[in-house]
Protein backbone atom coordinates (compact mmCIF):
# COMPACT_ATOMS: atom_id res chain seq x y z
CA UNK A 1 0.00 0.00 0.00
CA UNK A 2 1.73 3.06 -0.91
CA UNK A 3 1.58 6.23 1.70
CA UNK A 4 -1.39 8.15 -0.41
CA UNK A 5 -3.33 5.08 -0.09
CA UNK A 6 -2.51 4.56 3.56
CA UNK A 7 -3.77 7.89 4.60
CA UNK A 8 -7.23 8.02 2.58
CA UNK A 9 -7.48 4.62 4.27
CA UNK A 10 -6.96 6.32 7.77
CA UNK A 11 -9.09 9.48 6.36
CA UNK A 12 -12.25 6.88 6.00
CA UNK A 13 -11.81 5.43 8.80
CA UNK A 14 -12.18 9.29 10.68
CA UNK A 15 -15.14 10.08 8.41
CA UNK A 16 -16.95 6.79 9.71
CA UNK A 17 -16.28 7.84 13.58
CA UNK A 18 -19.64 9.90 13.40
CA UNK A 19 -21.81 7.82 12.07
CA UNK A 20 -20.94 4.81 13.62
CA UNK A 21 -21.16 6.74 17.14
CA UNK A 22 -24.62 7.69 16.08
CA UNK A 23 -25.50 3.93 15.44
CA UNK A 24 -24.28 2.12 18.27
CA UNK A 25 -24.06 4.86 21.07
CA UNK A 26 -27.67 3.73 22.20
CA UNK A 27 -26.77 0.75 23.05
CA UNK A 28 -23.81 1.34 25.10
CA UNK A 29 -25.94 3.62 26.86
CA UNK A 30 -28.50 1.19 27.50
CA UNK A 31 -26.63 -1.14 28.99
CA UNK A 32 -24.54 0.76 30.96
CA UNK A 33 -27.53 2.54 32.39
CA UNK A 34 -28.38 -1.00 33.18
CA UNK A 35 -25.42 -1.75 35.00
CA UNK A 36 -25.30 1.33 37.58
CA UNK A 37 -26.57 1.60 41.22
CA UNK A 38 -29.78 3.83 41.50
CA UNK A 39 -27.83 6.34 43.29
CA UNK A 40 -25.58 6.62 40.47
CA UNK A 41 -28.26 6.89 38.08
CA UNK A 42 -30.20 9.74 39.60
CA UNK A 43 -27.42 11.98 40.54
CA UNK A 44 -27.67 14.49 38.63
CA UNK A 45 -23.66 15.51 39.20
CA UNK A 46 -22.07 12.30 37.75
CA UNK A 47 -21.07 11.71 34.60
CA UNK A 48 -23.84 9.76 32.62
CA UNK A 49 -21.29 8.11 30.04
CA UNK A 50 -19.19 5.90 32.75
CA UNK A 51 -20.01 4.14 35.53
CA UNK A 52 -17.80 5.40 38.69
CA UNK A 53 -19.62 3.79 41.29
CA UNK A 54 -19.76 0.34 40.94
CA UNK A 55 -21.38 -2.43 38.53
CA UNK A 56 -24.58 -3.61 40.12
CA UNK A 57 -26.35 -6.56 38.93
CA UNK A 58 -29.41 -5.65 40.98
CA UNK A 59 -31.85 -4.30 37.88
CA UNK A 60 -31.44 -7.36 36.55
CA UNK A 61 -32.11 -9.23 39.17
CA UNK A 62 -34.93 -7.41 40.38
CA UNK A 63 -36.20 -8.12 36.33
CA UNK A 64 -35.96 -11.38 36.75
CA UNK A 65 -37.84 -12.07 40.13
CA UNK A 66 -39.83 -9.10 40.70
CA UNK A 67 -41.87 -9.02 37.34
CA UNK A 68 -43.13 -11.86 34.31
CA UNK A 69 -40.32 -11.07 32.34
CA UNK A 70 -39.41 -14.96 32.06
CA UNK A 71 -42.95 -15.58 31.17
CA UNK A 72 -43.43 -12.84 28.33
CA UNK A 73 -40.03 -13.36 26.72
CA UNK A 74 -41.29 -17.14 26.77
CA UNK A 75 -44.21 -15.86 25.00
CA UNK A 76 -42.62 -14.00 22.48
CA UNK A 77 -39.96 -17.28 21.56
CA UNK A 78 -43.85 -19.24 21.41
CA UNK A 79 -45.22 -16.93 19.53
CA UNK A 80 -42.08 -15.85 17.03
CA UNK A 81 -41.50 -19.57 16.43
CA UNK A 82 -44.52 -20.36 15.38
CA UNK A 83 -45.46 -17.52 13.62
CA UNK A 84 -42.14 -18.45 11.88
CA UNK A 85 -42.55 -21.86 10.95
CA UNK A 86 -45.97 -21.29 9.90
CA UNK A 87 -45.34 -18.42 7.18
CA UNK A 88 -42.50 -20.26 5.94
CA UNK A 89 -44.08 -23.60 4.81
CA UNK A 90 -46.91 -20.72 3.50
CA UNK A 91 -44.59 -19.00 1.88
CA UNK A 92 -42.42 -21.64 0.08
CA UNK A 93 -45.32 -23.67 -1.31
CA UNK A 94 -46.43 -19.68 -2.45
CA UNK A 95 -43.42 -18.64 -4.25
CA UNK A 96 -42.87 -21.81 -5.42
CA UNK A 97 -45.87 -21.83 -7.00
CA UNK A 98 -45.47 -18.27 -8.30
CA UNK A 99 -41.88 -18.57 -9.48
CA UNK A 100 -41.94 -22.04 -11.10
CA UNK A 101 -45.69 -22.61 -12.59
CA UNK A 102 -48.17 -21.77 -15.41
CA UNK A 103 -51.75 -21.57 -14.32
CA UNK A 104 -54.79 -19.45 -14.18
CA UNK A 105 -54.21 -15.48 -13.14
CA UNK A 106 -50.45 -16.63 -11.90
CA UNK A 107 -49.49 -12.95 -12.99
CA UNK A 108 -52.57 -11.17 -10.54
CA UNK A 109 -51.92 -13.75 -7.27
CA UNK A 110 -47.81 -12.52 -7.81
CA UNK A 111 -49.43 -8.64 -7.80
CA UNK A 112 -51.43 -9.21 -5.06
CA UNK A 113 -48.73 -10.48 -2.95
CA UNK A 114 -46.64 -7.43 -3.96
CA UNK A 115 -49.08 -5.09 -2.41
CA UNK A 116 -50.10 -7.22 1.04
CA UNK A 117 -46.28 -6.87 1.66
CA UNK A 118 -46.49 -2.98 1.22
CA UNK A 119 -49.63 -2.53 3.34
CA UNK A 120 -48.49 -1.64 7.27
CA UNK A 121 -49.48 -2.85 10.26
CA UNK A 122 -50.86 0.31 11.46
CA UNK A 123 -53.33 0.54 8.66
CA UNK A 124 -55.17 -2.54 9.72
CA UNK A 125 -54.58 -3.20 13.60
CA UNK A 126 -58.32 -1.52 14.31
CA UNK A 127 -60.54 -3.81 12.23
CA UNK A 128 -58.18 -6.84 13.09
CA UNK A 129 -58.81 -6.37 16.64
CA UNK A 130 -62.21 -7.31 16.02
CA UNK A 131 -61.46 -10.27 14.02
CA UNK A 132 -59.48 -11.55 16.57
CA UNK A 133 -62.35 -10.96 19.05
CA UNK A 134 -64.52 -13.05 16.54
CA UNK A 135 -62.19 -15.56 16.09
CA UNK A 136 -62.24 -15.99 20.40
CA UNK A 137 -58.78 -14.83 20.85
CA UNK A 138 -59.20 -11.95 22.72
CA UNK A 139 -56.32 -11.32 24.79
CA UNK A 140 -54.55 -14.21 23.95
CA UNK A 141 -51.28 -14.79 22.20
CA UNK A 142 -52.71 -17.15 19.87
CA UNK A 143 -53.71 -13.99 18.33
CA UNK A 144 -50.14 -12.84 17.22
CA UNK A 145 -49.71 -16.76 16.35
CA UNK A 146 -52.79 -16.09 13.45
CA UNK A 147 -51.94 -12.45 12.73
CA UNK A 148 -48.10 -12.36 12.47
CA UNK A 149 -48.24 -14.41 9.35
CA UNK A 150 -49.96 -11.33 7.32
CA UNK A 151 -46.83 -9.98 7.07
CA UNK A 152 -44.44 -12.22 6.71
CA UNK A 153 -46.42 -14.52 4.25
CA UNK A 154 -46.35 -11.90 2.09
CA UNK A 155 -42.66 -10.99 2.87
CA UNK A 156 -40.96 -15.03 2.58
CA UNK A 157 -42.87 -15.30 -0.75
CA UNK A 158 -41.22 -12.40 -2.42
CA UNK A 159 -37.86 -12.98 -1.02
CA UNK A 160 -38.21 -16.59 -1.87
CA UNK A 161 -39.78 -16.02 -5.58
CA UNK A 162 -36.25 -14.61 -5.83
CA UNK A 163 -34.17 -17.59 -5.02
CA UNK A 164 -36.40 -20.17 -6.57
CA UNK A 165 -36.29 -18.18 -10.24
CA UNK A 166 -32.36 -18.48 -9.81
CA UNK A 167 -32.93 -22.57 -9.94
CA UNK A 168 -32.29 -23.20 -13.55
CA UNK A 169 -35.32 -25.25 -14.82
CA UNK A 170 -33.30 -27.77 -16.53
CA UNK A 171 -32.87 -29.57 -12.76
CA UNK A 172 -36.05 -29.95 -12.09
CA UNK A 173 -36.91 -31.48 -15.61
CA UNK A 174 -34.21 -33.36 -15.23
CA UNK A 175 -35.38 -34.90 -12.30
CA UNK A 176 -38.84 -35.34 -13.93
CA UNK A 177 -37.93 -36.70 -16.78
CA UNK A 178 -36.16 -39.51 -14.32
CA UNK A 179 -39.16 -40.29 -12.88
CA UNK A 180 -39.72 -38.34 -9.95
CA UNK A 181 -42.52 -36.58 -9.41
CA UNK A 182 -43.26 -32.68 -9.42
CA UNK A 183 -43.17 -32.61 -5.69
CA UNK A 184 -40.26 -34.89 -5.14
CA UNK A 185 -38.23 -32.38 -7.94
CA UNK A 186 -39.32 -29.82 -5.39
CA UNK A 187 -38.51 -31.52 -1.92
CA UNK A 188 -34.85 -33.53 -3.24
CA UNK A 189 -34.03 -30.63 -5.79
CA UNK A 190 -34.79 -27.33 -5.35
CA UNK A 191 -35.69 -26.93 -2.02
CA UNK A 192 -31.95 -27.91 -1.23
CA UNK A 193 -30.60 -25.62 -3.42
CA UNK A 194 -32.59 -22.59 -2.13
CA UNK A 195 -31.78 -23.57 1.39
CA UNK A 196 -29.48 -20.21 2.02
CA UNK A 197 -33.21 -18.69 0.88
CA UNK A 198 -34.88 -20.37 3.70
CA UNK A 199 -32.57 -19.84 6.24
CA UNK A 200 -32.85 -15.49 4.99
CA UNK A 201 -36.50 -15.94 4.99
CA UNK A 202 -36.72 -18.05 8.32
CA UNK A 203 -34.42 -15.51 9.94
CA UNK A 204 -36.09 -12.58 8.74
CA UNK A 205 -39.55 -13.87 9.78
CA UNK A 206 -37.89 -14.32 13.66
CA UNK A 207 -36.56 -11.18 13.69
CA UNK A 208 -39.85 -9.53 12.23
CA UNK A 209 -42.24 -11.14 14.42
CA UNK A 210 -39.52 -10.82 17.77
CA UNK A 211 -39.94 -6.77 17.17
CA UNK A 212 -43.39 -6.57 16.15
CA UNK A 213 -45.00 -4.34 18.66
CA UNK A 214 -48.44 -2.76 17.50
CA UNK A 215 -50.35 -5.84 16.90
CA UNK A 216 -48.66 -7.39 20.29
CA UNK A 217 -49.84 -4.11 21.43
CA UNK A 218 -53.09 -4.03 20.59
CA UNK A 219 -54.90 -8.02 20.77
CA UNK A 220 -52.78 -8.72 24.14
CA UNK A 221 -53.02 -7.20 27.40
CA UNK A 222 -52.70 -9.58 30.37
CA UNK A 223 -49.30 -9.68 31.83
CA UNK A 224 -49.59 -13.97 30.87
CA UNK A 225 -50.02 -13.34 27.59
CA UNK A 226 -48.13 -10.18 26.45
CA UNK A 227 -44.57 -10.39 24.33
CA UNK A 228 -41.45 -9.11 25.68
CA UNK A 229 -41.48 -5.86 23.78
CA UNK A 230 -45.14 -4.97 25.15
CA UNK A 231 -44.29 -6.36 28.35
CA UNK A 232 -40.76 -4.35 29.58
CA UNK A 233 -42.46 -0.80 27.55
CA UNK A 234 -45.85 -1.54 29.71
CA UNK A 235 -45.86 -3.37 33.26
CA UNK A 236 -42.72 -1.80 34.05
CA UNK A 237 -44.05 1.69 33.91
CA UNK A 238 -46.25 2.28 36.93
CA UNK A 239 -48.41 5.35 36.36
CA UNK A 240 -45.66 7.82 35.50
CA UNK A 241 -43.10 6.09 37.37
CA UNK A 242 -39.90 4.80 35.84
CA UNK A 243 -37.62 2.15 37.26
CA UNK A 244 -34.97 3.07 34.49
CA UNK A 245 -32.52 0.84 35.55
CA UNK A 246 -35.05 -2.00 34.77
CA UNK A 247 -36.19 -0.93 32.20
CA UNK A 248 -32.50 -0.79 30.28
CA UNK A 249 -31.96 -4.20 31.92
CA UNK A 250 -35.14 -5.45 30.30
CA UNK A 251 -34.47 -3.58 26.78
CA UNK A 252 -31.28 -5.37 26.83
CA UNK A 253 -32.55 -8.48 27.60
CA UNK A 254 -35.14 -8.19 25.50
CA UNK A 255 -33.10 -7.68 22.42
CA UNK A 256 -30.02 -10.67 23.11
CA UNK A 257 -31.92 -13.56 21.14
CA UNK A 258 -31.92 -11.07 18.07
CA UNK A 259 -28.65 -10.00 18.54
CA UNK A 260 -27.39 -13.66 18.66
CA UNK A 261 -28.85 -14.66 15.56
CA UNK A 262 -27.25 -11.42 14.59
CA UNK A 263 -23.75 -12.11 14.92
CA UNK A 264 -23.93 -15.64 13.78
CA UNK A 265 -25.72 -14.98 10.42
CA UNK A 266 -25.09 -10.92 9.64
CA UNK A 267 -24.33 -11.77 5.64
CA UNK A 268 -27.86 -13.31 5.41
CA UNK A 269 -28.97 -10.09 7.49
CA UNK A 270 -27.34 -8.14 4.75
CA UNK A 271 -28.80 -10.21 1.58
CA UNK A 272 -31.90 -10.48 2.97
CA UNK A 273 -32.13 -6.61 3.18
CA UNK A 274 -31.05 -5.71 -0.09
CA UNK A 275 -33.45 -8.47 -1.63
CA UNK A 276 -36.25 -6.99 0.37
CA UNK A 277 -36.06 -4.31 -1.72
CA UNK A 278 -34.39 -4.69 -4.90
CA UNK A 279 -34.83 -7.94 -6.44
CA UNK A 280 -32.38 -10.35 -7.50
CA UNK B 1 -59.50 -45.78 -31.50
CA UNK B 2 -57.58 -48.58 -29.41
CA UNK B 3 -54.26 -46.11 -28.90
CA UNK B 4 -56.80 -43.30 -27.22
CA UNK B 5 -58.66 -44.91 -24.66
CA UNK B 6 -55.24 -47.26 -23.74
CA UNK B 7 -54.47 -44.61 -21.04
CA UNK B 8 -57.60 -43.92 -19.87
CA UNK B 9 -58.03 -47.68 -18.96
CA UNK B 10 -54.77 -47.82 -17.63
CA UNK B 11 -55.50 -44.80 -15.23
CA UNK B 12 -58.57 -46.37 -13.87
CA UNK B 13 -56.97 -49.53 -12.36
CA UNK B 14 -54.47 -46.83 -10.98
CA UNK B 15 -54.46 -47.08 -7.45
CA UNK B 16 -55.62 -43.70 -6.27
CA UNK B 17 -52.54 -42.92 -4.32
CA UNK B 18 -50.56 -42.32 -7.96
CA UNK B 19 -53.77 -40.95 -9.57
CA UNK B 20 -53.42 -38.04 -6.75
CA UNK B 21 -49.50 -37.72 -7.53
CA UNK B 22 -50.50 -37.36 -11.49
CA UNK B 23 -53.02 -34.89 -10.76
CA UNK B 24 -50.29 -33.15 -8.47
CA UNK B 25 -48.00 -33.07 -10.97
CA UNK B 26 -49.87 -30.91 -13.17
CA UNK B 27 -49.08 -27.31 -13.11
CA UNK B 28 -53.16 -26.30 -13.71
CA UNK B 29 -53.80 -28.21 -10.49
CA UNK B 30 -50.61 -27.66 -7.97
CA UNK B 31 -50.31 -24.42 -8.54
CA UNK B 32 -53.52 -22.94 -7.26
CA UNK B 33 -53.17 -25.59 -4.62
CA UNK B 34 -49.92 -24.18 -3.36
CA UNK B 35 -51.09 -20.74 -3.91
CA UNK B 36 -54.17 -21.33 -1.83
CA UNK B 37 -53.32 -21.04 1.62
CA UNK B 38 -51.45 -17.59 1.15
CA UNK B 39 -54.36 -17.05 -0.66
CA UNK B 40 -56.78 -17.55 2.03
CA UNK B 41 -54.87 -16.11 4.57
CA UNK B 42 -54.64 -12.67 2.75
CA UNK B 43 -58.37 -12.66 1.91
CA UNK B 44 -59.33 -13.45 5.61
CA UNK B 45 -56.61 -11.46 7.34
CA UNK B 46 -56.14 -8.36 5.10
CA UNK B 47 -58.96 -7.85 2.62
CA UNK B 48 -61.48 -8.87 4.91
CA UNK B 49 -60.11 -6.18 7.61
CA UNK B 50 -59.70 -3.60 5.01
CA UNK B 51 -63.09 -3.65 3.39
CA UNK B 52 -64.35 -3.65 7.32
CA UNK B 53 -62.20 -0.65 8.05
CA UNK B 54 -63.72 1.25 5.44
CA UNK B 55 -67.08 0.08 6.54
CA UNK B 56 -66.05 1.72 10.30
CA UNK B 57 -64.99 4.66 8.67
CA UNK B 58 -68.19 5.23 6.79
CA UNK B 59 -70.07 4.35 10.03
CA UNK B 60 -70.56 5.66 13.85
CA UNK B 61 -69.07 2.68 14.77
CA UNK B 62 -68.30 2.71 18.87
CA UNK B 63 -66.79 0.02 21.14
CA UNK B 64 -69.13 -1.94 22.30
CA UNK B 65 -72.30 -0.56 20.63
CA UNK B 66 -74.36 -1.31 17.33
CA UNK B 67 -73.32 1.33 14.27
CA UNK B 68 -75.03 2.99 11.62
CA UNK B 69 -73.80 3.98 8.20
CA UNK B 70 -73.32 7.66 8.43
CA UNK B 71 -71.86 8.47 5.08
CA UNK B 72 -68.25 10.12 4.88
CA UNK B 73 -69.34 11.92 8.00
CA UNK B 74 -66.16 10.74 9.83
CA UNK B 75 -64.16 12.08 7.14
CA UNK B 76 -65.41 15.83 6.74
CA UNK B 77 -65.26 15.96 10.67
CA UNK B 78 -62.37 14.71 11.28
CA UNK B 79 -61.01 17.15 8.38
CA UNK B 80 -62.12 20.02 10.29
CA UNK B 81 -60.46 19.28 13.46
CA UNK B 82 -57.34 21.09 14.75
CA UNK B 83 -55.68 18.04 16.23
CA UNK B 84 -56.69 16.35 12.73
CA UNK B 85 -54.67 18.84 10.46
CA UNK B 86 -51.62 18.91 13.10
CA UNK B 87 -51.80 15.13 12.84
CA UNK B 88 -52.04 15.94 8.55
CA UNK B 89 -49.12 18.60 8.74
CA UNK B 90 -47.00 16.28 11.45
CA UNK B 91 -47.01 13.45 9.09
CA UNK B 92 -45.34 15.41 5.80
CA UNK B 93 -42.83 17.13 8.40
CA UNK B 94 -42.16 14.30 9.89
CA UNK B 95 -41.75 12.12 6.69
CA UNK B 96 -40.22 14.27 4.46
CA UNK B 97 -37.03 15.36 6.71
CA UNK B 98 -36.56 12.30 8.14
CA UNK B 99 -36.17 10.95 3.89
CA UNK B 100 -33.83 13.53 3.51
CA UNK B 101 -31.47 12.99 5.93
CA UNK B 102 -31.77 9.14 5.05
CA UNK B 103 -31.37 8.93 1.74
CA UNK B 104 -28.03 11.77 1.94
CA UNK B 105 -26.33 10.53 4.91
CA UNK B 106 -27.38 6.97 3.48
CA UNK B 107 -25.37 7.89 0.18
CA UNK B 108 -22.56 9.55 2.01
CA UNK B 109 -22.38 6.48 4.05
CA UNK B 110 -22.83 3.74 1.55
CA UNK B 111 -19.75 5.68 -0.17
CA UNK B 112 -17.34 5.35 2.68
CA UNK B 113 -18.72 1.62 3.17
CA UNK B 114 -18.01 1.33 -0.39
CA UNK B 115 -13.87 2.41 -0.01
CA UNK B 116 -10.99 -0.15 1.34
CA UNK B 117 -11.39 -0.19 5.24
CA UNK B 118 -10.51 -2.56 7.92
CA UNK B 119 -12.82 -4.35 10.04
CA UNK B 120 -15.08 -4.29 6.68
CA UNK B 121 -17.30 -6.80 8.83
CA UNK B 122 -17.74 -5.18 12.25
CA UNK B 123 -18.27 -2.21 10.83
CA UNK B 124 -21.22 -3.10 8.87
CA UNK B 125 -22.39 -4.88 11.81
CA UNK B 126 -22.21 -2.05 13.69
CA UNK B 127 -23.67 0.13 10.77
CA UNK B 128 -26.98 -2.57 10.60
CA UNK B 129 -27.69 -2.76 14.59
CA UNK B 130 -30.42 -0.39 14.97
CA UNK B 131 -32.48 -1.87 12.19
CA UNK B 132 -32.15 -5.28 14.13
CA UNK B 133 -33.05 -4.58 17.67
CA UNK B 134 -36.72 -4.37 18.65
CA UNK B 135 -37.87 -0.99 17.85
CA UNK B 136 -39.82 -1.07 21.02
CA UNK B 137 -37.13 -1.48 23.46
CA UNK B 138 -34.11 0.72 22.02
CA UNK B 139 -37.05 3.52 21.39
CA UNK B 140 -37.24 2.47 25.22
CA UNK B 141 -33.17 3.74 25.70
CA UNK B 142 -33.89 6.88 23.30
CA UNK B 143 -36.34 8.24 25.86
CA UNK B 144 -33.71 7.73 28.53
CA UNK B 145 -31.73 9.50 26.51
CA UNK B 146 -34.15 12.42 25.97
CA UNK B 147 -35.51 12.26 29.70
CA UNK B 148 -36.13 15.94 30.89
CA UNK B 149 -33.73 15.38 34.42
CA UNK B 150 -31.11 12.71 33.43
CA UNK B 151 -30.33 13.11 29.53
CA UNK B 152 -27.21 12.60 28.36
CA UNK B 153 -28.10 14.37 25.28
CA UNK B 154 -28.49 17.93 27.01
CA UNK B 155 -24.98 16.61 29.50
CA UNK B 156 -23.27 16.09 26.51
CA UNK B 157 -24.58 19.33 24.71
CA UNK B 158 -23.63 21.24 27.90
CA UNK B 159 -20.37 20.02 28.46
CA UNK B 160 -19.33 20.64 24.36
CA UNK B 161 -21.00 24.03 24.81
CA UNK B 162 -23.47 23.80 22.56
CA UNK B 163 -26.49 23.89 24.64
CA UNK B 164 -27.02 26.28 27.70
CA UNK B 165 -27.98 24.81 31.09
CA UNK B 166 -30.51 23.02 31.35
CA UNK B 167 -30.87 22.36 27.62
CA UNK B 168 -34.01 21.82 25.77
CA UNK B 169 -36.09 19.65 27.59
CA UNK B 170 -36.23 17.45 23.95
CA UNK B 171 -40.34 15.26 24.88
CA UNK B 172 -41.99 18.17 26.51
CA UNK B 173 -41.57 20.98 23.99
CA UNK B 174 -43.18 21.11 20.21
CA UNK B 175 -40.36 21.73 18.10
CA UNK B 176 -37.66 19.59 19.68
CA UNK B 177 -40.03 16.74 19.98
CA UNK B 178 -40.54 16.59 16.40
CA UNK B 179 -36.71 16.84 15.55
CA UNK B 180 -36.52 14.14 18.33
CA UNK B 181 -38.65 11.33 17.03
CA UNK B 182 -37.77 12.60 13.48
CA UNK B 183 -33.89 11.71 15.17
CA UNK B 184 -34.38 8.16 16.20
CA UNK B 185 -36.65 7.75 12.78
CA UNK B 186 -33.70 8.55 11.50
CA UNK B 187 -31.20 6.22 12.90
CA UNK B 188 -33.51 3.45 13.01
CA UNK B 189 -34.02 3.51 8.96
CA UNK B 190 -30.75 4.30 7.77
CA UNK B 191 -29.08 0.80 7.57
CA UNK B 192 -31.66 -0.15 5.27
CA UNK B 193 -30.36 2.90 3.10
CA UNK B 194 -26.53 2.43 3.48
CA UNK B 195 -26.97 -1.25 2.98
CA UNK B 196 -29.18 -1.26 -0.50
CA UNK B 197 -27.67 1.96 -1.61
CA UNK B 198 -24.38 0.13 -0.88
CA UNK B 199 -25.48 -3.30 -3.37
CA UNK B 200 -26.42 -0.58 -5.66
CA UNK B 201 -22.93 0.86 -5.41
CA UNK B 202 -21.36 -2.03 -5.93
CA UNK B 203 -23.33 -3.65 -8.97
CA UNK B 204 -21.61 -0.38 -11.02
CA UNK B 205 -19.21 -1.78 -13.28
CA UNK B 206 -16.04 -1.00 -13.10
CA UNK B 207 -15.05 0.45 -16.77
CA UNK B 208 -17.79 3.76 -16.14
CA UNK B 209 -15.18 4.71 -13.80
CA UNK B 210 -12.26 4.03 -15.87
CA UNK B 211 -13.84 5.61 -18.77
CA UNK B 212 -14.30 8.58 -17.29
CA UNK B 213 -11.99 8.98 -15.33
CA UNK B 214 -9.77 8.77 -18.61
CA UNK B 215 -11.88 11.69 -20.13
CA UNK B 216 -10.28 13.63 -17.34
CA UNK B 217 -13.31 13.87 -14.55
CA UNK B 218 -12.44 14.08 -11.12
CA UNK B 219 -14.23 12.91 -7.73
CA UNK B 220 -17.06 15.13 -8.00
CA UNK B 221 -17.92 14.65 -11.35
CA UNK B 222 -17.17 10.86 -11.01
CA UNK B 223 -20.20 11.17 -8.39
CA UNK B 224 -22.18 13.32 -10.79
CA UNK B 225 -22.60 11.20 -13.55
CA UNK B 226 -21.31 8.08 -13.15
CA UNK B 227 -22.60 7.15 -8.99
CA UNK B 228 -25.93 8.78 -9.28
CA UNK B 229 -27.31 8.09 -12.63
CA UNK B 230 -26.65 4.53 -12.29
CA UNK B 231 -28.03 4.67 -8.58
CA UNK B 232 -31.39 6.02 -10.17
CA UNK B 233 -33.33 2.78 -9.75
CA UNK B 234 -32.09 1.85 -6.56
CA UNK B 235 -32.85 5.04 -4.92
CA UNK B 236 -36.01 5.43 -6.06
CA UNK B 237 -37.23 2.52 -4.59
CA UNK B 238 -35.49 3.08 -1.45
CA UNK B 239 -37.59 5.90 -1.31
CA UNK B 240 -40.82 4.75 -2.28
CA UNK B 241 -40.84 1.90 0.36
CA UNK B 242 -39.32 4.67 3.28
CA UNK B 243 -42.18 6.43 2.78
CA UNK B 244 -44.78 3.89 2.70
CA UNK B 245 -42.62 2.95 6.70
CA UNK B 246 -42.20 6.17 7.91
CA UNK B 247 -45.58 7.94 6.80
CA UNK B 248 -47.34 4.72 8.67
CA UNK B 249 -44.71 4.79 11.84
CA UNK B 250 -46.19 4.26 15.02
CA UNK B 251 -43.79 2.49 17.82
CA UNK B 252 -41.27 5.74 17.95
CA UNK B 253 -44.19 8.45 18.66
CA UNK B 254 -46.22 6.50 20.39
CA UNK B 255 -43.07 5.65 22.69
CA UNK B 256 -41.63 8.79 22.67
CA UNK B 257 -44.14 11.38 22.96
CA UNK B 258 -47.42 9.67 23.00
CA UNK B 259 -48.20 12.13 20.59
CA UNK B 260 -47.94 15.17 22.57
CA UNK B 261 -47.35 18.09 23.82
CA UNK B 262 -50.41 19.09 22.10
CA UNK B 263 -50.71 16.76 19.14
CA UNK B 264 -47.21 18.18 17.80
CA UNK B 265 -46.16 15.10 16.80
CA UNK B 266 -48.94 12.91 16.42
CA UNK B 267 -48.73 10.81 13.00
CA UNK B 268 -51.90 8.85 11.74
CA UNK B 269 -51.50 5.79 13.31
CA UNK B 270 -50.50 7.11 17.09
CA UNK B 271 -53.97 9.34 16.43
CA UNK B 272 -55.87 6.61 15.03
CA UNK B 273 -54.90 4.24 18.10
CA UNK B 274 -55.68 7.34 20.18
CA UNK B 275 -59.13 7.95 18.98
CA UNK B 276 -60.19 4.09 17.64
CA UNK B 277 -59.02 2.69 21.09
CA UNK B 278 -58.22 4.65 23.80
CA UNK B 279 -61.39 6.70 23.26
CA UNK B 280 -63.48 3.69 21.67
CA UNK B 281 -64.92 5.98 18.53
CA UNK B 282 -63.82 2.94 15.87
CA UNK B 283 -65.33 4.85 12.80
CA UNK B 284 -63.16 7.88 13.80
CA UNK B 285 -60.19 5.93 14.36
CA UNK B 286 -60.71 3.87 11.05
CA UNK B 287 -61.20 6.65 9.00
CA UNK B 288 -57.65 8.27 10.20
CA UNK B 289 -56.19 5.42 9.60
CA UNK B 290 -57.45 5.39 5.99
CA UNK B 291 -56.12 8.52 5.32
CA UNK B 292 -53.06 7.25 4.44
CA UNK B 293 -54.84 4.95 2.28
CA UNK B 294 -53.94 7.41 -1.41
CA UNK B 295 -50.52 7.88 -0.72
CA UNK B 296 -50.12 3.75 0.09
CA UNK B 297 -52.21 3.15 -3.51
CA UNK B 298 -50.10 5.67 -5.15
CA UNK B 299 -46.63 4.30 -3.83
CA UNK B 300 -48.12 0.80 -4.61
CA UNK B 301 -48.34 1.96 -8.25
CA UNK B 302 -45.40 3.50 -8.56
CA UNK B 303 -43.48 0.51 -6.87
CA UNK B 304 -45.29 -1.76 -9.52
CA UNK B 305 -44.30 0.16 -12.49
CA UNK B 306 -40.87 0.31 -11.28
CA UNK B 307 -40.38 -3.35 -10.63
CA UNK B 308 -42.02 -3.99 -14.03
CA UNK B 309 -39.64 -1.47 -16.06
CA UNK B 310 -36.37 -3.60 -14.06
CA UNK B 311 -38.26 -6.60 -15.02
CA UNK B 312 -37.92 -5.54 -19.14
Amino acid sequence: MSRRAFWRRVLNHVLLVPFLLFAVFPFYHMTLTSLKTDRELYDRQAVPLLIRQGVTLEHYVKLLTESEFLTWTKNSLVVTLLATVVSLVIGTMAAYALSRLKFFAVGSFGTGIFVTYLVPTSLLFLPLAQVVNWLGLADSKWALVVTYPTFLVPFCTWLLMGYFRTVPKEVEECAMVDGATRIQALWRIILPIAIPGLVCAALFAFTLSWNEFIYALTFTSSSDQITASVGVTSELIRGDIYYWGQLMAGAVLGSVPIVILYVFFLDYYVSGLTAGAVKS
Amino acid sequence: MAISTFPVAAHARLPWRTRVSELLDRETILGPLFVSPAFILILLLVAYPFCMAVYFSLSNAFIGRPSHLVGIKNYINLWQSDAFRQTFQNAFVFTGTAIAFKLVMGISLALLLNQQLWFKRLIRGMVLLPWVIPTALSVLGWSWMFNSLYSVVNWTGIALGIFDPPGPNWLGQRYYAMTAVVVVNIWRGLPFFVITILAGLVSIPKELYEAAEADGAGTWARFWYVTLPMLKGVLGIVVLFSTIFTFSDFNIVYQLTHGGPINSTHLFATLSRQVGLESGRIGEGAAISLYLFPLLAFVVYAQLRFVRKQDN
